[in-house]
């Protein structure tokens, strides 16, 4: 990550890059949040067809009584693979939300035990800010599976017990993901999934319906509706993307030229 | 905990944290590594408190019955027998050990096998979900990479496939794999950004 023409970074070197990426995507959050909160323009987003048949799942198990199926993964939440859990507790919070008027309340599963704690606390603040508390059920929240095949293998059987009618799987999937698609594929459900694995992405592209590719994970509060924040993260990332591809595009060309030296030179010291 | 108090608290110690990345100040340092260390035993205990969320789970679908309350049975009084064995022998214990070898291993090495077979019917599926350009690539590039990595019966290997199996394992797939990185890094960045000016409260802040 921290080596550029084939030599790395020093610590100092590391620390300003750190902080500069930082501060720039904290200012950048700020400027699009107020400016969206100032404009209240209309949002213009590319339609992604697994956010829009999410959308129309929570109104179908709300009409048919059926249940809707969030799970967040075997990710752990003190690692670097919690990012999409996190999103995915921001879709568990809007979900709830949207069908809290449903006989069947939202399950959540987590192969995590900080994560199932925080889906539990995501439901349960959930139905209070639509006034319903008395509807929440501990037991909505749960913890399947320590290790990779006991997540799966705990949450099959939820699929296939609960009157689930559609799924969504936001969190760290490997391929084990095949095997609780499967038994989505078997009930009939709707699943839309997305993970940060690249290997569990291929088998997601492969086994569900509607897959999220990359980035398309993170915009999944952003399309539910959670907020202008939500909003300005979209926004955010384009911006991000498009610094990326310049730099890439840029560094590409130095190297092609032989020009690549002239970086090191550039940055005296800050590079071993 | 109040909610602006908890999320005071979250923000505060989720910014020490970040600053003793990017700024060498020792008692930031150590501060970091203890905040860290904290979070690890919340971990812990929390992993307990999902072990005691599962056995309720169970509980309650065995007292409900029905066909799948034998499974519920099953699950609980392995745990428990495995709680008590590993509790009281110890985790590098003979019977500890042959627990693992002879009950989990087995099971999750089967699990394995039932994930390449649905692997693969996932990918014949997809032809059938998804007749589109890109299923057909998907599919077309599997074929070539599984025939480049594991010779033929009698045949060996295919000359020619092992060169082309290189190329897309080295060059398109690690392109196409290095983008959706850097995708899930932004993604990532954002989100912890996100979390840190307050905006997302997974505490119920």
């Amino acid at each position: 990550m921290y080596i550029i023409c084939g030599r790395q970074l020093n610590r100092e070197m590391k620390a300003i890059l750190g902080l500069t990426v930082l501060l720039v995507v904290t200012g950048l959050l700020l400027l699009y949040y107020f400016s969206s909160r100032r404009k209240r323009t209309a949002r213009l987003v590319r339609d992604i067809p697994a956010y829009s048949r999410l959308k129309r799942a929570v109104g179908l198990a709300v009409e048919s009584g059926s249940r809707l199926h969030i799970s967040f993964g075997r990710g752990s939440l003190i690692g670097e693979q919690s990012a999409p859990a996190l999103v995915g507790l921001s879709m568990l919070e809007r979900i709830t939300r949207a069908a809290s008027v449903s006989d069947k309340p939202p399950l959540a599963t987590a192969g995590d035990g900080a994560l199932a704690i925080l889906a539990q606390d995501t439901l349960r603040s959930a139905y209070r800010l639509v006034g319903v508390e008395s509807q929440y059920d501990p037991n909505s929240g749960r913890f399947v599976g320590p290790a990779t095949l006991p997540y799966a293998a705990g949450t099959m059987p939820v699929i296939d017990e609960e009157q689930v009618s559609a799924n969504v799987l936001i969190g760290h999937f490997g391929s084990e993901v095949a095997l609780i698609n499967e038994a989505a594929e078997r009930k009939g459900c709707l699943t839309v999934a997305g993970t940060d694995d690249i290997a569990g992405q291929s088998v997601l592209y492969a086994t569900v319906e509607e897959s999220l590719i990359g980035e398309e994970v993170f915009a999944g509060g952003a399309y539910l509706g959670a907020g202008p924040m939500h909003d300005a993260s979209l926004r955010t990332q384009d911006i991000l993307r498009l610094l990326v591809v310049i730099v890439v595009v840029i560094g590409a060309i130095l190297k092609l030229f032989g020009l690549d030296t002239f970086i090191i030179q550039l940055i005296p010291g800050g590079l071993r | 905990m109040k909610a602006p108090v908890s999320t005071a608290v979250a923000i505060a110690v989720g910014i020490l944290i970040l600053l003793g990345y990017f700024i060498p100040i020792a008692a930031l340092l150590s501060l970091r590594v203890v905040l860290v260390q904290w979070a690890i035993i919340l971990a812990s205990f929390a992993l307990l408190v999902g072990i005691i969320n599962l056995m309720r789970v169970h509980w309650a679908k065995l007292r409900k019955g029905g066909i799948n309350a034998v499974y519920s049975a099953i699950l609980l009084l392995s745990l428990l027998a495995t709680i008590v064995v590993v509790g009281f022998f110890g985790p590098t214990n003979v019977w500890s050990v042959w627990i693992f070898n002879n009950i989990q291993l087995p099971i999750e090495s089967s699990l394995m096998a039932i994930l390449a077979v649905v692997l693969l019917l996932a990918g014949a599926r997809l032809f059938r979900r998804r007749l589109d350009l890109f299923s057909i690539v998907f599919i077309v590039t599997g074929v070539i990479v599984l025939l480049g990595t594991t010779p033929f019966f009698f045949i060996g290997d295919i000359p020619g496939v092992n060169i082309l199996r290189s190329f897309i394992v080295q060059v398109p797939a690690v392109a196409g794999a290095r983008g959706i990185i850097i995708g899930v890094a932004l993604g990532t960045i954002v989100t912890g950004v996100r979390i840190l000016l307050g905006s997302d409260r997974p505490y119920s802040g």
